[in-house]
């Protein structure tokens, strides 16, 4: 009988120090519901084949993405060890104690000078200059555009656009021409209709705002003062009112229906030839020249942000940093997992995959810029990107552009002055609630 | 024999010798309830109250702070709330009156014998037995401006019903009738078949017109259970988040229950949306004492 029990406890001591060495060799990532999370989960399976650690890549659509990752901080759980957050996250989740501090790791493995300086400011420090860091950059992404080059090679149109504005129809170089394109070809009335551009419009998240900055830093406007957390007399300054117009312009060169787009529907204007020319996150590109997915595959171009009237040259960021999250029970293999995925070459399969690394090396190498048509163009953006807020109390400061933006795009209401002032007093008041600022 | 022995004892005794006593009863069905009523809803009612007179913001681990009536006080002078609220009313207009439209037909049209009857009936009832979600998406694609069979079928064209701000509301109203219209039908078809026939005869009798009979004795009758139907409507039309978020997402659809979801799962305003909850649920109270108010009215006639 003793030596039963003896017997059922060594089995049990067993069966325990196995499953906690089974647990350890386990991560699991959360990511958004996309391509880059599918190739992610094909460079994890080389993890798994180097080292024996199981990788997954949990998603969830993009539209619960933070609702759910958020649920899961707040109640301290441990379902993932790692997040590929939004970069507009980082000082909610990091103040809130969130995410492990990763300062000493991106410093002792030299990560500052592995990745492109924009994307380890925007996805990785907060707060801004402080030197402390939360995430490695891993998605690298910003807002580009694509367009339809058979329209824009077209003889007649070509010689119809230098009658009509006296310059050559390309690809546009500033803003004034690509409000000029989008003109030009908006012909609801032809058969079938034609429309002269796509933009973000979605007021339920940060598409509005992704969409209006790509007008309002090439206008040379800005949000406000990230240090000080000024916003009268800049967000509503007349840079910014111009950036407002020119945008509110732009959305009536959309097709029909354009009131509540995102990616999908952007990606949808030149596949279902719609429009000219149409806005979207670079991470949405490989659809656009995949002729499974786009039959106009072979006659889509790309390109950067165009520059504003002064020349500046501007573009909203997206993309995401992979952070450590504070209630993994598997910090140390999530460190070691983070060390393996910052290396060059991983960094190189990670982009061969199709993934947008954000590795200075990779971007600037020949090969990764001619991979794809657009890469060139998302070279050119990542080193000249801006972001939204990243403060914890970013998605009010959301809502309230929503508020305060999409009625006067899509619905016309008020002055872009007016919308903009209004839109200074509801930060101004936030800023205040929050105690930022004097 | 039997029945002698247990009429002889005292009424524990005589509940045990049947079966389970009194006591076994509340044990076993009384007392969890209470419990489970404790545990998921009198203690979140309570906590959330106390939430909503604070700073609390779940996505911190900062303290809540007691602010009073600031919470209320910044909703209540929100033009944006107000905007909301608007919608709602809008909102719940619109579809309540138009499922007490829809739905009290229909029930005029089936009291009344006819071939297949209890097929029509089941078919009719189906709307109001799929899930929100998934009558939202299905409505969605009905009102598609490209191949939605709504503007093939009334010849619009490509005209826009869920991206247009204006028409955005009444498209989702339209579907919550459709969905919840069989409600009201039920109901009312239960209050038409109690009405007395002896009325109808003496009314006929009497050579009254339809218009009369409707008016003096079907509707008056009626009118208790239809207000019943009216009332679970309103708190539903008032509370609705599932078809307005699914089907748009437009700022004039935007409900005050949409704003809520934002306002706690997105911006994380934990303490402010416990008041604007609070908010609602007074609102939503004080409708329906009106109507308890009339229904009570309706019930004395």
């Amino acid at each position: 009988m003793r030596t039963a029990t003896k017997g059922m406890l060594a089995g049990l001591g067993l069966m325990l120090a196995s499953s906690t060495s089974v647990l350890a060799q386990e991560l699991t990532i959360f990511w958004a519901e996309w391509d880059p999370a599918n190739y992610l989960q094909e460079l994890v399976n080389q993890y798994e084949a180097e080292t024996g650690v199981k990788v997954t890549v949990e998603t969830t659509p993009w539209s619960d993405f933070q609702t759910k990752a958020f649920t899961e901080f707040n109640a301290q759980g441990s379902a993932y060890d790692l997040i590929v957050g939004d970069s507009q996250w980082l000082g909610a989740a990091s103040e809130a104690g969130h995410y492990v501090d990763l300062t000493d790791f991106v410093k002792e493995n030299g990560v500052l000078d592995k990745m492109a300086p924009a994307t380890v400011k925007f996805y990785s420090e907060y707060p801004g200059n402080s030197g402390k860091y939360w995430s490695i950059p891993a998605e690298g992404d910003a807002v580009g555009w694509s367009y339809r080059k058979d329209w824009f090679e077209d003889p007649t149109e070509m010689a119809n656009f230098k009658a009509k504005y006296g310059y050559d129809l390309a690809p546009p170089a500033t803003w004034q021409q690509l409000m000029d394109i989008a003109e030009f070809f908006y012909r609801p009335d032809a058969t079938p209709p034609k429309y002269g551009v796509a933009i973000y419009t979605d007021n339920s998240y940060d598409a509005m705002a992704m969409g209006f900055e790509n007008a309002l830093f090439s206008y040379g406007g800005e949000l406000g003062d990230m240090a000080t957390y000024k916003v009268e007399g800049i967000i509503n300054s007349p840079k910014a009112v111009a950036a407002l117009d020119a945008y509110k312009k732009l959305y009536s060169f959309t097709p029909p229906g354009w009131a509540k787009t995102f990616f999908v529907e952007d990606n949808q204007a030149i596949t279902e030839n719609l429009a000219a020319m149409s806005m979207n996150y670079f991470a949405f590109f490989p659809a656009l020249i995949n002729e499974a997915s786009n039959p106009n595959a072979k006659v889509t171009g790309f390109f950067a942000n165009p520059a504003g009237p002064d020349g500046d040259q501007y573009a909203a960021l997206g993309g995401q940093g992979i952070s450590v999250v504070s209630y993994s029970q598997n910090k140390e293999e999530a460190m070691k997992f983070l060390k393996w995925f910052i290396q060059d070459d991983v960094q190189q399969k990670w982009a061969d995959l199709g993934g947008y690394t954000c590795s200075a090396k990779v971007l600037e190498s020949e090969a990764f810029r001619k991979a794809t048509p657009y890469n060139e163009a998302f070279y050119q953006t990542m080193f000249k990107v801006k972001d939204f807020w990243a403060v914890p109390e970013y998605a009010e400061l959301l809502t309230q552009l929503n508020q305060r933006i999409y009625p006067a795009v899509v619905g016309g209401e008020g002055t872009s002055q007016e919308t903009l002032d209004a839109l200074a007093a509801d930060w101004k008041a936030t800023f205040a609630k929050y105690g930022r600022g004097g | 024999m039997l029945n002698n022995m247990i009429t002889s004892l005292d009424p524990q005794s005589r509940a045990a010798a049947r079966g389970w006593s009194d006591i076994t009863i509340r044990n076993v069905f009384v007392i969890p309830t209470v419990l489970f009523l404790i545990v998921f809803n009198v203690f979140p009612l309570i906590y959330s109250l106390g939430f909503s007179f604070t700073d609390f913001r779940a996505s911190t681990k900062d303290p809540a702070n007691f602010v009073g009536l600031k919470n209320y006080m910044d909703l209540l002078s929100d033009p944006f709330i107000w905007r909301n609220f608007t919608i709602t009313a809008h909102y719940v207009i619109v579809s309540v009156a138009g499922q007490v439209v829809v739905g009290f037909g229909l029930a005029l049209l089936l009291n009344r014998s006819f071939p297949l009857k209890g097929l029509v009936t089941t078919l009719l009832l189906l709307p109001m037995m799929l899930s929100m979600a998934v009558v939202g998406l299905f409505w969605k694609l009905l009102y598609d401006p490209n191949f939605g069979i709504i503007n093939f079928a009334l010849g619009l064209g490509k005209f826009e019903w869920l991206a247009n701000p204006d028409f955005a509301l009444y498209a989702v109203a339209l579907t919550d009738i459709w969905m919840w219209s069989p409600f009201v039908m039920l109901l009312s078809l239960a209050g038409l078949s109690a009405v007395p026939k002896h009325l109808y005869e003496a009314a006929s009798i009497d050579r009254a017109s339809r218009l009369y009979t409707f008016f003096r004795i079907t509707l008056p009758l009626v009118a208790p259970i239809l207000l019943i139907a009216i009332i679970f409507r309103t708190m539903e039309a008032f509370k609705t988040f599932d078809l307005a978020f699914v089907m748009s997402g437009q700022p004039t659809t935007e409900v005050v229950s949409i704003r809520l979801y934002k306002m706690a799962f997105q911006e994380w305003q934990t303490g402010k949306s416990c008041a604007l909850a609070y908010i609602v649920l007074i609102m939503v109270l004080c409708i329906t004492n009106v109507y308890v108010k009339y229904l009570n009215k309706a019930k004395e006639r």
